[in-house]
This record gives structure tokens, sequence and C-alpha cells, in this order.
């Protein structure tokens, strides 16, 4: 099956967790918190040890080399880190795309990060992560931060993303209403695994 | 040469028990450490003192192996006591000890017979305080780099974390890191060549003047002890911080701290 697979995925003494996303799929991950979805993202981002197998196109992740995998399968976190002074000192392109349609121009690369806004830096982040050209989009609480009208940006952003390129999205959403707008399938992460649930 | 005599030790450790008193007065916490300090001087450069001269009286290439071997063996302790958080198991040891042992072993054997080319070159009238010099500053420079790479991934984890996320290998993640590192373990002996002679003299040169050398023998020697620990210290945290940064990271490029042990207070 091409997409993102995961088959009986164990980390952190949680699990078996098993989900498939086909390309172009947005699915929504929801759970209490301390239920593990951070943990889970971590796995699949192969940033965590972890037992069973994750397979990107049918390629398990260990047949390819972790940077290379990570740059497929990007994560979001839901704090994004800047270690630079200034913000296009974090990012390889010059030109980075879907900087635009995020608000951003090229002025902004010469932006100090101090000064970021907490949404600015979100908006950055996944700006960020999209230079790399990911075949899977891990997204935990992408819209934390972002007012209304930049939620719905974001939201328009990441599904044009998903049609033009074929990436499988993973979204953890705390906000019922947000996971029923951006999924097709919406999922339960729970003690025992992940459960499948309607809208 | 003026012999010292017991009773101009006693005046000299009669201004330790002085300065132990102030601290006890001011209630400063150094007394105790100060006077377990002075009487481990005592003791152990007592103890060497006795050793060397069995040592220089029966040379043997043996016995300096073995002395070398347990001078190496507390440099090794003294890099893993330094550590705030060092690494678990047989690396918390291994590590430094093993940097130590390639760079001060081999730029002593190096010296011992070329530069210096004592007859026979493991003669240790040259060969113990040689590879004790070594040892020592190589022993500061990679307690200092390690633990100023260890204490600094840990606090910056979540950037090391994003950068490894963002696609970085794990050598790519911790470059700059690793760079700090290597500054700070450099930095005690960088600083004592710029300021040698104008600051201070150095230990060893003073004591050779005092000792009765020309001042100019005195000085080559400073000057070729000098080079030679810069490179020892060099090579020594390079190959410290190589290690370590490895062992910081699994083959997949994840941050490991769990290799770390806790803080110590």
């Amino acid at each position: 099956m091409n997409g993102l697979s995961i088959i009986d995925l164990y980390t952190h003494e949680r699990g078996p967790y098993s989900l498939h996303i086909a390309p172009g799929e947005c699915v929504s991950l929801r759970g209490d918190s301390g239920s593990g979805k951070s943990l889970l993202l971590r796995a699949i981002a192969d940033l965590d040890p972890h037992d069973g197998e994750i397979l990107l196109d049918e390629t398990p992740s260990t047949q390819i080399a972790a940077p290379q995998w990570r740059k497929q399968v990007a994560l979001l976190p839901a704090e994004s880190q800047w270690w630079q002074d200034e913000v296009g000192a974090h990012f390889s392109d010059e030109k980075p795309p879907w900087f635009e349609p995020l608000g951003f121009g090229t002025e902004t690369l010469h932006w100090q990060v101090s000064r970021l806004s907490s949404g600015e830096k979100q908006r950055l982040a996944l700006a960020r992560i999209l230079v790399n050209k990911p075949r899977v989009l891990l997204l935990d609480e992408p819209t934390a931060s972002l007012d209304a009208d930049n939620v719905l940006i974001v939201e328009r952003l990441i599904s044009e993303y998903r049609h033009d390129t074929g990436a499988a999205v993973l979204w953890v959403s705390h906000d019922a209403r947000q996971a029923a707008r951006v999924g097709s399938r919406h999922l339960q992460l729970t003690a025992e695994g992940i459960r499948e649930h309607s809208a | 040469m003026i012999t010292l005599s017991a009773v101009d030790l006693t005046l000299a450790a009669g201004l330790v028990l002085a300065m132990a008193a102030l601290s006890w007065r001011m209630q400063l916490g150094l007394s105790g450490q100060l006077l377990i300090a002075g009487t481990r001087t005592v003791v152990q450069l007592l103890l060497i003192g006795l050793v060397l001269k069995a040592l220089f009286a029966n040379v043997d290439l043996l016995w300096v192996a073995g002395i070398s071997l347990i001078m190496l063996l507390a440099a090794g302790r003294e890099v893993m006591a330094r550590q705030q958080r060092r690494f678990t198991g047989w690396w918390g040891f291994g590590m430094g000890t093993g940097a130590m042992f390639i760079s001060s072993f081999a730029i002593t054997v190096l010296a011992l017979t070329t530069m210096v080319a004592t007859d026979p070159w493991y003669d240790p009238q040259y060969a113990v305080p040689l590879l004790g010099m070594l040892l020592g500053n190589t022993m500061s420079g990679i307690a200092l780099a390690l633990d100023r790479l260890t204490t600094t991934a840990w606090q910056q984890r979540a950037i090391i974390e994003q950068r490894l996320m963002l696609g970085a290998t794990r050598l790519e993640a911790i470059a700059e890191i690793r760079r700090d590192a290597m500054r700070s373990g450099m930095m005690p002996i960088i600083n004592a060549m710029a300021a040698a002679g104008l600051v201070s003299l150095p230990g060893m040169m003073t004591g050779q003047i005092l000792a009765g050398s020309p001042p100019l023998e005195a000085v080559k020697y400073q000057i070729l002890i000098m080079f030679l620990i810069s490179a020892g210290t060099g090579f020594g945290v390079t190959t410290a911080l190589w290690l370590a940064s490895k062992r910081l990271f699994d083959e997949r490029h994840r941050l490991r701290l769990d290799k770390l042990a806790g803080p110590r207070n």
C-alpha cells in the first residue's frame, strides 16, 4: 500500500498502534492529554526508539537513512525551536515555497527571531518543514497559537499542499470542529491503541 | 640549590592554617576542604617523591609502564568526577581515559624518542615528569570540553531535536555545541601560551631556574613543553568530543540523553 503504514508500533511502553494513511489523505487524531499523541508522532518521525514497522510507500523506515526519513516524514512539533538570530538562517531556501500564502515575504527572512510572535513562529515553522517537500506531514496542534483568520489560511494551505503533492497528513487537534473540517477520517488514541470514530 | 628544611615547610603550612581559620570565621565552608586538600598534597607528593627516588635508582621499562598506567587511571577518574552529567556505564570512564591515552602517550613517546632523545628512551627522570605534565593538562582540557558538551546538549535538547526533525544528521545537529566545547577545552592552554612570560613565569621553567638551570635552557624546555601540551590537549579533546558526540546519538541519529547519568550536586 502506498502512503504511510504503521504496523504494531510500540514506543515508550505504549501500543500497539497500527494505522494507514493513503497519499493525499488527511486523518485527524485526538486523545486525552497524556495519551501519548506527541510520543506517537515522535516515534513515526523516528526520533524515539520503537518496535514495530513504519513504511513509506512500502519502504520500511529502517531502509532509509534517518535524516532522509525525517525530511520525508516531517514532524511539526507543538512548539518550534529557533537557534539562529535571523529567521532566514533557518531556511536552506532563499525563496521558501508557500511563504506568500502564509503571509510572509522575502523581507521576513531578515526578521529577528526574538521579535516573532507565537503565531508567526507557528506559521514559519510550517513553512520551514515544507521546504523539504515532505511526503508525510505529522502536525501537532499546528494552529494552536493562531487567530481565526490564520487558522483558516493554514488549513487551506495544508489542504492545497496535500492535493498538489499527494502528501499524507496526520493532524493532531483538540478542536473537534477543526478535526471534522480537515480530516476525512478520525482517529482516537487510547491506552489500547488507535480507534476509528465518526466525526 | 638551597634545600628546604622542615621548618621552612612548617612556616608555609602555617599560612594555609591561617587561611583555614579565616574561612571558618567567615563561615565560607571552605576550611574543611582546604585542610583535606593540603594534607593530600603533603602525603601524595611525599609518596611520589619516594616512588620517583626508587624509580630513578632502577631504570626499568616495566616500572615506568606501571606508574604511567596508574597516572592514566587516576587522570581518567578525575575527568569522570568533574562531569556534571557523565555517560552511564563503562563509557563514563573509558571515553576520557581512552582519549588521554591516545594523545598523551603518543606525544610523550614521540618527544622522548626524537626531541629529548634520552637513553634509554623511557628514562624515568624525563619520561615520568613529561607524561605527568601532558596528562595533567590534557585531563583539564578533556574534562572541561566533555562537561561543556554534555551539559549544553542537555540544555539545548529541544533545539538539537528540532534540527534532527528538519533532516540534519547527528553531526550537523550538534556541530555548534561541539565547536563551543572544543573552544572551552583548548582555551586554558591557548591563554597560557599567550600569557607565558608576560603575566607569569610558567611553573616548570620557574622550577628549573630555582634548581639552578641557566634561564635560556629552562626557556627552551618550557617552549617544548607548551607545544607538546597544546598538541596533546588538542588531539585529546578532539578524540574525546568525537567519541562523546557519537555516543550522544544512536545509529538512527536520535538524541539519546538516556545515556547520560543525572546531575550531580
